[in-house]
């Protein structure tokens, strides 16, 4: 609904961020005092899930302490899991449901937020149809959340139009997945990355967006074995590769297709196991023929000694593992890039078996889990598709419904957005998501919420998105609800309850329970628990491929963990998901799927000569709601800043420390060089978890992976410019106020 | 712990300072980070380094100490001067050769890593060293480094001073030349190297 009701400095004062840099009550005081009880649970910042222990004293989480029994991490922790529960009795945190006057966000009582959004949302649809409302949800929150948010569209409002910012994450991998494998999850659990005698590591900073991983891999060189990374840049864990291959933004597709050229030119496929456990090999096989090393080279910009030696290194192996995140997922052939990937395992034979195979690392706190239960616009409860019409039936029985009553697919996340835009969605229910920041294009970003009818937010600190919000329900934390999630791995782990949200405060599940109530459907949201949510996850999900049925809190408890499919009570779990020649495919062999190369959405050329790639730093978390109120989080690396070589900086002018404006066909951003040579000089980076002006995602562009409908964050055209002097958003950023004026008691 | 030691391995760093913030849980401590934390040369590599005290079987910083402030235990941790003795002269700061000493005028007083005494002495690892997550700050027994690339020691010369220490810094594996700007990986269409061409 139009702008913000007050200036961005009034509401900065107000709701933040305001950085944390002490416990509740300082350093010297209440987080000083013994626990009163220690709780096992896990990390929110990504998505290893991370076990830690929650100090907690009273209503109040004053400190954590490693958890060395959990299998996944034995204690370790990123800077951010050091820092998660600075979160706990935070100044910026929402007490009370907020509505918008034209003096700014009021206070009000739940009864008058609920009854305001219920009335809202059935004005809108009574209007405009009952597509003209969306919801947004978050691959942050608990698996119960996400299921819940699921039937909320579906039956609650009735509307096909739901999704959620996992489509920012790894949904390039699961569509690649579904179509190679036909069930979408990681097939290894990360023990196997030490006992693989190769590990191929393409597009993932691993050091600083899957910290714990680092170790797998160190240990794996420990073994004897051998690293090879993908990457425009040299991130931390190149420097121990053996082999480096600094790929040009947007051609990783051309590289995959060259290293398996290779190995079938040089004959080092592995017939029998293509044979036994696949399809499709003929068909691919034609359509690397025409990428050869030199070929690949000029696309790249890789030697072809390098390729040569990567292919040889990877295919000679008895045991390797291809690990991949958002570098080969955020393209606009995202998917074929997976596919790519996928393509050499299956043709080495490393699929199936201990310490070899693919592997994606999922990015958000409950990536993985997050998306499995109903929260994608396509999908049901179970990794189930919507289209299919006994996942239909299945879920209109446990859901209580006709099967005709569940809406067909809806948009994604980007084209919500575009809907949006064009007047065609008129209203947003948005949880756990901060479109603003996180969403290509966000001027055009800022002009959809600008034209809503209705926003309303579901959130425990103010977004710049609810900035724009009619509506502000506040939320709870990951700690205030007991739930659960599943790591990137496939592990499903159990996410306790460590205190109740404060002040008026609520949990999420009860606030779309009473928004369901007020919208006349409150016989389909009876739950008094989210364990009363899982039991009905569970049954939801049983006979799909993500199968849940047989996991409970309790067996989480006893086992740190189990993977999925787990079909019965006593079924041990899966952690190794094509062991033993299993297959989610009818025919019960896996697909060799062809790729084709094609150009990215935003190519370089003579006005925009740079790429433009974007991604995190270790101790940011997505759109920084929470981490850019976390005070040691924030000094670790205040604000973003432009990666350049110096051979690139050189050209214009740049020394490091100089202010840059880096332009695309969109808009403008103007931030300090930081002057390096572990970057091609033909690319610069910029971290995106910031909003206004240090908004790297004012530069991105719209264009999807067709089918994975996955934003390209990781090639975009720019051009540079040596600015004269600090921009506007430098004189007064609130981070960096109160850095100057942090005490540390 | 019985049995434990300490092992510092920068080639395993990543950077991400997890120990910088989880030092500062420390009881004895609070709120401030005992951790010396360096990009090497951040224009050039991403290599980074984190260090603890070494725990110096004759402490530098004690023998130069005028308060004789600073005093080691019996498990070979060197602590924290000792508040009432200390005089913030800064003189351990100076000549330690590892540069881990740091002043704290508000306090006046010099504070340093102690090994997390107040977890090692009741049985547990060292909270940098627990959450390390590249286990470059490692606290394992002797058996579990030996099935590492990297070779510990714990014998420093700095000039003629000879120091062994408590705390084991990994030392590389063979390698014959380490290329670190991105320029010596790229292949270009002119045929010629890149950084030969700057």
């Amino acid at each position: 609904m139009a702008e913000p009701p007050v200036s961005p400095d009034v509401l900065l004062e107000r709701f933040g961020p305001h950085p944390a840099y002490t416990p509740p009550g300082g350093w010297q005081d209440e987080s000083r005092n013994p626990a009163e009880r220690l709780v096992k649970t896990h990390c929110c910042f990504c998505g290893q899930q991370c076990g830690i222990q929650l100090k907690v004293r009273g209503n109040q989480v004053i400190g954590f302490e490693p958890w060395e029994e959990f299998p996944f991490n034995h204690g370790m922790l990123c800077p951010k899991g050091v820092k998660r529960y600075m979160q706990g009795g935070h100044p910026d945190r929402l007490l009370d449901p907020l509505l918008r006057t034209p003096q700014g966000f009021q206070p009000v009582s739940w009864d008058q937020a609920l009854d305001f959004t219920a009335k809202r949302l059935r004005e809108v649809q009574e209007k405009y149809g009952k597509d003209s409302v969306a919801i947004y949800g978050g691959a942050s929150l608990i698996s119960e959340k996400s299921y819940l948010l699921g039937k909320f569209a579906r039956v609650a409002l009735g509307t096909r139009h739901i999704d959620y910012n996992g489509r920012l994450c790894m949904v390039s991998a699961g569509t690649a997945y579904k179509l190679a494998f036909g069930v979408d999850r990681s097939p290894l659990p990360w023990s196997d990355i030490p006992k693989a005698q190769v590990v191929l590591v393409a597009g993932a900073n691993v050091a600083e967006c899957a910290p714990i991983t680092t170790d797998y891999l160190w240990r794996c060189r420990d073994a004897g074995g051998k690293l090879i990374v993908v990457d425009p840049r040299m991130t931390p864990i190149c420097r121990n590769a053996d082999i480096y291959l600094p790929v040009r933004p947007g051609t990783d597709l051309a590289l995959y297709m060259g290293l398996l050229h290779v190995i079938l030119r040089d004959g080092l496929e592995r017939r029998e196991s293509i044979s036994a456990h696949t399809s499709g090999f003929a068909e691919v096989a034609d359509s690397v023929r025409a990428w050869d090393p030199r070929t690949v080279a000029e696309k790249t910009g890789v030697p072809p000694e390098s390729i040569e030696r990567a292919a040889h290194t990877f295919a000679k192996a008895d045991r390797a593992i291809a690990m991949h995140a958002r570098g080969v997922e955020h393209q606009s052939k995202g998917v074929e890039n997976c596919l790519a990937l996928i393509n050499l395992c299956l043709a080495t034979g490393n699929i199936g078996r201990e310490g070899a195979g693919c592997a994606m690392i999922t990015g958000q706190g409950n990536g993985q889990g997050g998306r499995e239960h109903g929260q994608k616009c396509d999908q049901l409860p179970g990794q189930r598709s919507i289209s299919d019409p006994d996942a239909r039936a299945h879920t209109a029985k446990v859901w209580g419904i006709t099967p005709e009553e569940i809406p067909q697919a809806g948009y994604s996340a980007v084209e919500i957005m575009e809907a949006i835009h064009r007047g065609e969605i008129k209203a947003l229910l948005s949880a756990c998501f901060n479109p603003l920041v996180s969403l290509p294009d966000a001027n055009f970003t800022r002009e959809a919420l600008e034209k809503l009818e209705f926003l309303g937010i579901v959130d425990f600190f103010m977004s710049e998105t609810a900035h724009y919000a009619d509506v502000v329900l506040a939320g709870s934390l990951q700690e205030e609800e007991e739930g659960i999630g599943c790591t990137a791995e496939g592990r499903v782990i159990h996410i306790q309850k460590a205190v109740d949200p404060p002040g008026n405060a609520k949990g999420d599940s009860w606030i779309y329970c009473e928004i369901a109530k007020r919208l006349g459907k409150e016989k389909f949201f009876p739950y008094r628990s989210t364990r009363e949510i899982y039991d009905e996850l569970r049954e939801a999900s049983r006979g799909g491929h993500a199968d849940y049925y047989g996991i409970t809190y309790e067996k989480i408890d006893e086992n740190m963990g189990v993977f999925w499919p787990c079909p019965t009570l006593d079924h041990p779990g899966t952690p190794r998901l094509f062991e033993n020649g299993r297959s989610f495919h009818p025919d019960g062999k896996h697909r060799f799927v062809v790729t084709e190369w094609r150009e990215s959405g935003d190519p370089v050329s003579a006005e925009f000569p740079v790429y433009l790639t974007t991604g995190r730093v270790v101790s940011q978390y997505l759109s920084g709601t929470q981490t850019r109120r976390i005070g040691g989080l924030v000094e670790q690396y205040p604000n973003p800043r432009i990666e350049i070589h110096p051979r690139l900086a050189e050209q214009y002018g740049i020394k490091d420390g100089d202010w840059v404006t880096a332009t695309s066909r969109r808009s403008e951003i103007t931030l300090q060089a930081m002057v390096v040579k572990t970057i091609r000089p033909d690319t610069v980076f910029i971290p995106y978890h910031w909003p206004g002006g240090r908004s790297a995602n004012r530069l991105t562009h719209r264009t999807l992976d067709p089918r994975s409908k996955i934003p390209e964050y990781k090639v975009s055209a720019c051009q540079l410019t040596k600015a004269d002097g600090p921009p506007d958003w430098f004189k007064s950023p609130p981070e960096k106020a109160a850095i100057w004026h942090k005490g540390k008691s | 712990m019985h049995g434990y030691e300490f092992y510092v391995d920068p080639s395993r760093c990543i950077g991400c300072q997890s120990c910088v913030k989880a030092c500062e849980e420390c009881e004895t401590h609070r709120g401030k980070s005992m951790i010396n934390f360096d990009f090497i040369d951040r224009s050039g590599t991403t290599a980074t380094a984190a260090y603890v005290c070494w725990h110096c079987d004759e402490p530098t910083c004690a023998m130069v100490c005028p308060a004789d402030a600073i005093k080691k235990g019996e498990d070979g941790v060197v602590q924290s001067s000792l508040k009432p003795r200390c005089i913030g002269c800064s003189n351990c700061v100076l000549a330690c050769p590892f540069g881990i000493p740091k002043i704290f005028p508000e306090l006046e007083q010099m504070m340093k890593c102690d090994m997390c005494y107040d977890r090692t002495s009741v049985g547990k690892r060292p909270m940098c060293a627990t959450v390390c997550p590249s286990q470059a700050l490692s606290y394992v027994r002797p058996e579990e480094i030996a099935h590492r690339r990297e070779k510990p020691t714990n014998v420093f010369y700095f000039g003629k001073q000879k120091i062994t220490t408590r705390v084991h810094m990994m030392t590389p594996a063979e390698t014959d030349s380490v290329l670190l700007d991105v320029l010596d990986y790229m292949w270009e269409d002119s045929h010629v190297t890149a950084s030969q061409s700057q």
